[in-house]
């Protein structure tokens, strides 16, 4: 654990973290790692005794009904009727349906809308606000881009559905500005519905990962900033070796929201295309949903789920462990 | 906000094998669900006593509805108003959150007495239906034609047209074209099509006028009203709807459809469908109609008002014409299909509700004025009145002489609980933007529905 200074850390290192596992914030339970180990079982009483309502909670909502999940996938089953056992038959059809892998890919492509444009606008936003002058603009900026993470998934699938369409905003600005010619029905056409979804992601996400990083960013000792320019370094040297290290908790964090949000979108797919055209936005959450609640084989549906949680813990454990390399 | 993340590595085995303990206990527990309804309960439901009579004593029946169809609303207040013991609790959830949620609102313990829904499936072979038969030879719905109540029953086997009854209908529907005749007027065309060929001839014109031939939308799937009837006019009727109906070794691959497919195929080479058509939703297709965007379009007798109100005189609704002149009608109509649940408290009072809707003339005509649709029942009853040449009552003429012809087939869509959202859809979007051919469209169907149906 580290020690409960309030100051961030100073390490001369090239490109080191600066602020080191920052916010040593409130509530850490600052359990002293030697010592003390006899009191430890009453206090470790009480201290499950305070867990409980929390425990059971998560132990009802979130722990049994994945066990039952992952029971649920080894069989044949409608929701209602009797089952049937059928071993892996449900992940080999997972894992051979070229419908449903297909559906991953799709998923494995939105990362590029719903982490690497929003984090990356982010950087670049945050920095930008970090340089104006405090003041209202500031703020204001900050509320702003801030908006879009309040409206719902939902709600902006449907906006933006509105907005892709024929004789939508998007096209009417394209018109104004003299590109007419590549006005389409963009939510319709194979090539560009994809990312056009992923980009209402990028919209909602943007948001969040700005204002994430630029109280990140407040948390860099300035004089580290004073340091590089004295060293007369321009923005992007500062921002690479200042800014950039200084993030890497914040960056890893929104990696791995994004990055879930992504593989396990449903809400704006399925208010903005349903999947189409053809396939062509079809993702796992949408399959999922549809076989277990359209087609009623809740075991393929279950196995495909676990088969989803497994592929977000292969993506997003690597990030938590390269975000820990240099604690 | 970091601290779930930087939780301390050296628990992790814990958590897994607390883990790993509590999966083996869980599946060493028993499989989940039910058991398969025993014979014993199957012939419990045969013993059921009917009583035509209805109650005296006050009840309450609950009914699972759609939202947007009023229908049910309309003709519980009637009936409350001509039986004051009898009121009604009506709850409404989107189509998709009810078809998907209806066998866990059916096997709770308080099901709803009547639901809306669109195929039997697997629910009656959970024993979560009621089997309507008894009532049936009670109240004499025997009287009905066949090609009604063939669709609502299904066997022990799963495939329907033969079977107890599970379903009937409140109004029954029927497809057509409707065709802006404003349009039509200014292109030269003086009345519906008589044949497939004229009917191409039409959309050849209009096309070149400039006009969209075709409105239709397939972001939800409602361009496989057009499929559909293209397929209708060449397949064989009675082994497309032994397909629709789940019988054994019936496939969608056949002759007739792959020439309706291909059909359509020729029609999106030709831009008779509008250049946005995946993009474009039930609603947004009805509303562009209605605007006066497009020369026709394939649509039920469910838009019959709205469409009049719109357009007034300026549009008719007619049977999608045969391939040859003279030929018989083929075109898609299902009732408005209506379950009761097999653990309902009142099913006599439910079954003497179901009756008087066929039955009473105020309630057909309700049905009639609030949907558009037949009433159905026994064919000598009177029928609903009608203002004249209205679109409600071409409607009704429509529904009557497909019934002469004996042409009603049931929607492919509601084939199996899958195929609409996992084929038919997203390879119709493929279609009509001329990405697949007509015959890989039949041939990937089929290997959905087999998919689905063979496990």
């Amino acid at each position: 654990m580290k020690e409960a200074t309030t100051g961030p850390v100073r390490d001369t290192g090239q490109g080191e973290p600066v602020a080191t596992g920052s916010a040593p914030t409130g509530p850490v339970v600052a359990i002293p790692k030697q010592g003390k180990r006899k009191s430890v079982g009453r206090a470790g009483y009480a201290a499950w005794l305070m867990l409980l309502p929390a425990l059971a909670v998560y132990i009802g909502f979130v722990i049994f009904p994945m066990l039952m999940g992952l029971q649920y996938s080894f069989y044949d089953w409608n929701g209602v009727g009797a089952s049937t056992f059928v071993g892996i038959a449900n992940y080999t059809e997972v894992l051979t349906n070229p419908v449903l892998l297909g559906s991953i890919l799709n998923a494995i492509t939105l990362i590029i809308f719903f982490t690497l444009i929003p984090i990356g606008t982010g950087l670049m936003l945050a920095s930008l606000i970090r340089s104006m002058r405090q003041g209202p603009a500031a703020s204001a900026a900050q509320t702003i881009l801030f908006l879009p993470q309040i409206v719902p998934l939902a709600a902006a699938g449907i906006a933006w559905a509105w907005m892709y369409a024929q004789t939508g905003t998007v096209n009417q600005f394209l018109n104004a500005i003299g590109l007419g010619g590549i006005t389409r029905s963009w939510l319709a056409d194979y090539n560009t519905a994809l990312p056009a979804v992923g980009l209402i992601g990028s919209w909602v996400l943007t948001g969040l990962c700005t204002v994430l990083l630029l109280t990140g960013i407040g948390k860099i000792d300035s004089s580290l900033y004073e340091a590089v320019r004295l060293d007369g370094a321009g923005w992007w040297r500062e921002f690479f070796t200042v800014t950039l290290p200084g993030l890497k908790q914040e960056i890893a964090v929104l990696a791995t929201l994004t990055i879930i949000a992504a593989l396990s979108s449903f809400d704006i797919v399925y208010t903005s295309t349903q999947g189409g055209p053809g396939r062509a936005t079809l993702v796992p959450g949408i399959s999922i949903f549809r076989i277990g609640f359209t087609q009623s084989d809740v075991g393929l549906a279950s196995a495909f789920g676990m088969v989803l949680m497994v592929i977000v813990l292969l993506v997003v454990l690597p990030i938590q462990r390269l975000s820990k390399v240099n604690d | 906000m970091n601290s779930p993340l930087r939780r301390p590595g050296r628990r992790r085995p814990v958590a897994v094998v607390a883990f790993m303990a509590a999966a083996g206990f869980a599946l060493a527990g028993c499989a989940p669900g039910g058991s398969a309804p025993s014979d014993e309960d199957a012939s419990a439901a045969a013993a059921v006593e009917v009583n035509t009579e209805l109650t005296t004593e006050e009840v309450t029946l609950t009914i699972a509805d759609e939202t947007g169809f009023p229908v049910t609303d309309v003709l519980a207040e009637e009936f409350t108003k001509q039986h004051p013991n009898v009121t009604f609790e009506i709850t409404r959830d989107t189509f998709q959150n009810l078809t998907a949620n209806a066998p866990r609102l059916l096997a709770g313990d308080n099901p709803p007495d009547l639901i809306r829904l669109p195929t039997i499936g697997e629910a009656a072979n959970d024993g979560l239906l009621a089997n309507l038969d008894p009532y049936a030879e009670a109240y004499g719905w025997d009287a009905w034609p066949e090609t009604q109540l063939s669709p609502l029953r299904m066997n022990d086997e799963g495939t329907r047209g033969s079977g107890p009854l599970y379903q009937v209908g409140l109004g029954y529907s029927i497809t057509g074209i409707y065709m802006n005749t404003a349009i039509a007027e200014e292109l030269g065309i003086d009345g519906p099509p008589q044949t497939m060929a004229e009917l191409e001839e039409d959309l050849a014109t209009a096309k070149e006028a400039g006009e969209i031939p075709i409105m239709a939308g397939d972001q939800d799937g409602v361009v496989n009203f057009v499929v559909q009837a293209a397929m209708n006019q060449y397949a064989d009727k009675d082994e497309f709807l032994s397909w629709m109906f789940n019988e054994p070794g019936s496939s969608y691959n056949t002759e007739g459809n792959i020439q309706g497919a291909e059909l359509i195929r020729d029609w999106a080479d030709a831009g008779y469908f509008p250049e946005d058509i995946n993009a474009v939703d039930y609603f947004t297709f009805v509303t562009r109609f209605s605007e006066g965007e497009g020369l026709f379009a394939f649509n039920g007798n469910w838009e019959a008002a709205n469409y009049q109100e719109a357009l007034g005189d300026d549009v008719e609704f007619f049977l999608v014409p045969p391939v040859e002149e003279g030929g018989d009608h083929v075109a898609m109509g299902a009732a408005n299909s209506f379950s009761v649940a097999a653990g309902s408290d009142d099913l006599d009072t439910t079954a003497y509700f179901l009756d008087w809707i066929h039955t009473d003339p105020a309630a057909r005509q309700i049905i009639t004025d609030v949907t558009g649709a037949s009433p159905g029942g026994d064919p000598a009853l009177e029928q609903p009145t009608v203002e004249e040449g209205s679109l409600i009552a071409n409607a009704l003429e429509m529904a009557a002489q497909i019934g002469e012809e004996n042409g009603q087939v049931d929607f492919m869509s509601n084939t199996t609980a899958g195929i609409y959202a996992g084929a038919i859809i997203p390879e119709s979007q493929l279609l009509v933007t001329s990405m697949i051919t007509g015959e890989e469209f039949v041939t990937r169907v089929q290997e959905f529905y087999e998919n689905e149906v063979g496990e």
